[in-house]
């Protein structure tokens, strides 16, 4: 930490935590639509836009799905743009996601993640963010108010750097995180300002060999967001993944200096291993869970089980070698996953972290533990349970059940 | 409006004027929306950002590798442009805020065909003017969703075949009329909302700019005949645009916060009723409504003469009434 950093602590719930993040972060355009259990961003911003404690544009839309295109468009237009939602939003969003990433548009988005319908449910699980893996925006999740508030500033040094390009979603997981009162310890205005620093615009070439700015400018006529068919769209991909690769080695980058100047780091920023060194037996989880499996593994050192955790913060792009490093010598792994993936043989955690661990020579048995949907509550006895089956598994080397329910009445 | 001052062109300034919408596009002979769409670009008062929804003219002009336009040009989605024009007009305003921008000001167009504007990208649009953003919509009405193969649209015209609306031989085309979408933007208290043709080339220029002279939103709804759509004769296009108004079935019009004008060449047939053209004149060459002079199907021709007068008649009522 850098010493003539000062920060200030502040009670914040996580949904007030991003706003706070984007009323510091210099954003031009937020256009964003209210939904429980995001409305408090949305709520809080304004506030800040009446109160004129910020420069930027607010355009409070009237669905999500113009709230995303409003953000490409500014975002195309060179402005530093952000959004935020959750859920049935998000869904709505579907098609402008793939096209935020598809037009290289670096616009960042909080995701207080809750249950999609039906039935109807306001409550925190990851179903909402999990169905848009693919969707091309690079994902990363948060344990507390704090790591939101980190990672938001950290997201528009990601999305905008030119040579990731990709729009980044931070999520936190609905009323657990987003409604739940925190202190979180926050940057200078200034020191946040320098940063994050000015949004830098790729040069790209036009077709008279003149390098201009990748924008909607009228001195620089471009078209954006073409047609490109059989001939070219391909191409188009391949290039996205390309940002994403890059955004893996970004995404350490920018982790590692946030870390300097705050003093807070979160693993290595794609990864955070607890306990894991020695561990025979580990979990692996995202979001705020994270927390309360923290105090089982202590709980369980203290009992003398060889316990550990990997909390996957980034998953999007998949940290494929680091979940190979962390969790090759581990001897039973129980994945949570917190959305379901119907007909799968397991949720979306399950399949990435399996798979990464596939051409190992030694890897753990894996199994998948589905808990928390729509907001079902979980607490460390369950997860003590888990621990324990785990122990069995590595002891017996064999898997009865690779897909369980946890929390669930059967 | 900003200035009070008239544009005056001529024919001879439009033909120097370069195009911004140029040519080597894939729009089919005669089309409509590209001969519209080309003069609408002829207007434009300086740095202009164009937006535009997926649909015909969005697929023929930006093929890629290669671009029909000129200007800084976005294209995201089907229900977007106005969506899209929002996030445009909200970034330049606070780029220009910050000292940003290099330009004094930079007018936004968002385009759309009746498919984006009519039915999916309507909520977009409403929501758009209702928040007051400085753009121009313009809608290009080839009344069905012409890009995917002439399928009917909330804009497709009471008769007309089209294939989700095939004239069979229990039901003779489209059985609905078509939305009065220019009333419904007028019902947005907007400062500006025009109808215009291209046969009329300088009233509809002139639209284009008195809409894009408005500080807020601004609206025009532009005949635009398909004649793959249509089943018209490539060469006919422009006679459908003059026709279409002298039978009052797309009357050209100006309303301006509330007020309603007629523009000349509906104003000449106001005057002169006897001027005024049956439908069927302006039907009788379509494809797309041979079916209807079928005598088993007099019933819809005598109903759309019959709502056509109507509509005339209202409109003619709303001059009179915000005189």
């Amino acid at each position: 930490m850098k010493s003539d950093v000062k920060q200030e602590t502040l009670a914040l719930n996580g949904d007030e935590a991003v706003a706070y993040a984007v009323k510091q972060s210099d954003v031009d355009v937020v256009a964003a639509y209210p939904i429980t259990p995001q409305t408090i961003m949305v709520e809080k911003f304004s506030e800040y836009v009446a109160n004129g404690e910020v420069e930027t544009e607010f355009v409070c839309t009237e669905s999500e799905h113009s709230a995303m295109a409003a953000s490409i468009s500014a975002s195309a237009t060179g402005a530093r743009a952000f959004t935020a939602t959750a859920s049935a939003g998000l869904a709505l969003m579907h098609e402008m996601l793939f096209v935020a990433s598809g037009c290289r548009t670096p616009v960042v988005m909080a995701v207080a993640n809750r249950a999609l319908s039906a039935p109807l449910n306001i409550h925190g699980d990851h179903s909402d963010t999990m169905a848009e893996r693919d969707s091309g925006w690079v994902q990363i999740y948060v344990e507390n108010a704090q790591e939101a508030y980190d990672s938001v500033i950290q997201a528009f040094r990601i999305a905008e750097h030119t040579s990731v390009l990709l729009p980044v979603l931070v999520g936190l997981d609905g009323f657990t995180l987003s409604h739940t009162l925190e202190n979180v310890t926050a940057l200078s205005d200034a020191d946040v300002k320098e940063f994050i620093g000015e949004r830098k615009l790729i040069n790209v070439l036009t077709h008279e060999g003149k390098s201009v700015p990748f924008k909607l400018d009228p001195d620089n006529p471009m078209t954006m967001g073409p047609i490109a068919l059989q001939n070219y769209y391909f191409e188009f991909k391949r290039q996205q993944e390309e940002g994403m690769k890059n955004a893996l080695a970004l995404i350490r980058q920018v982790h590692d200096e946030y870390a300097k100047l705050s003093g807070r780091s979160y693993g290595n920023g794609l990864v955070e291993k607890y306990q894991l060194d020695d561990a025979e037996i580990a979990v692996v989880c995202v979001g705020s869970t994270a927390g309360t499996m923290k105090t089982v593994v202590d709980e369980l050192r203290a009992e003398g089980v060889k316990a550990g955790l990997l909390k996957l913060r980034t998953f999007r792009p998949f940290p494929v070698e680091e979940i190979q490093n962390a969790l090759g010598k581990v001897h039973a792994v129980g994945i949570m996953d917190k959305s379901m993936s119907f007909g799968g043989n397991g949720g979306a955690v399950f399949h990435e972290v399996r798979h990464a661990l596939y051409d190992l020579a030694e890897r753990p048995l894996v199994v998948d533990y589905i808990y928390g949907l729509g907001g079902r509550d979980y607490n460390p006895k369950e997860f003590k349970k888990i621990f324990n089956e785990l122990r069995q598994i590595a002891h017996s080397k064999r898997v009865h059940k690779l897909v369980n329910f946890t929390g669930l009445r059967e | 409006m900003a200035t009070t001052q008239e544009w005056k062109i001529t024919a001879k300034d439009i033909a120097e004027k370069p195009d911004i919408l140029m040519p080597g596009h894939r729009a089919c002979a005669g089309c409509g929306p590209a001969h519209a769409l080309r003069l609408v670009m002829k207007a434009i008062r300086g740095p202009t950002i164009v937006t535009e929804a997926t649909g015909c003219m969005e697929v023929v002009t930006s093929i890629y590798p290669y671009t029909s336009w000129a200007v800084p040009w976005l294209h995201t989605a089907f229900e977007t442009s106005a969506a899209n024009a929002s996030g445009i007009e909200a970034a330049l305003k606070v780029l220009k805020r910050k000292g940003k921008l290099k330009q004094e000001h930079v007018d936004v167009i968002a385009i759309a065909g009746d498919g984006g504007t009519f039915d999916i990208g309507f909520q977009a649009l409403s929501g758009a003017v209702e928040r007051g953003h400085d753009f121009l919509f313009v809608l290009y009405d080839n009344e069905a969703y012409m890009n995917t193969g002439i399928q009917r649209s909330g804009g497709t015209p009471m008769g007309a075949a089209t294939t989700t609306t095939p004239a069979g031989s229990v039901m003779p085309g489209k059985l609905q009329h078509k939305k009065p979408i220019a009333d419904i933007m007028v019902a947005h208290g907007m400062e500006y909302v025009a109808s215009a043709s291209p046969y009329y080339w300088k009233d509809l220029l002139q639209k284009v700019r008195r809409g894009l002279e408005v500080e807020g939103p601004a609206f025009l709804h532009l005949f635009a005949p398909c004649p793959r759509g249509w089943r018209t004769d490539p060469a006919k296009t422009i006679n459908y645009s003059k026709l279409a108004v002298e039978s009052c079935v797309f009357p050209v019009y100006e309303v301006v916060n509330g007020k309603y004008t007629l523009s000349t060449p509906s104003k000449l047939i106001a005057l002169a009723p006897q001027k005024k053209k049956p439908v069927a004149d302006y039907l009788k060459g379509q494809g797309r409504y041979r079916h209807l002079f079928a005598p088993q199907n007099k019933h819809m021709l005598d109903e759309i003469q019959r709502w056509t007068d109507e509509r005339w008649a209202k409109l003619q009522q709303k001059v009179e009434q915000t005189a």
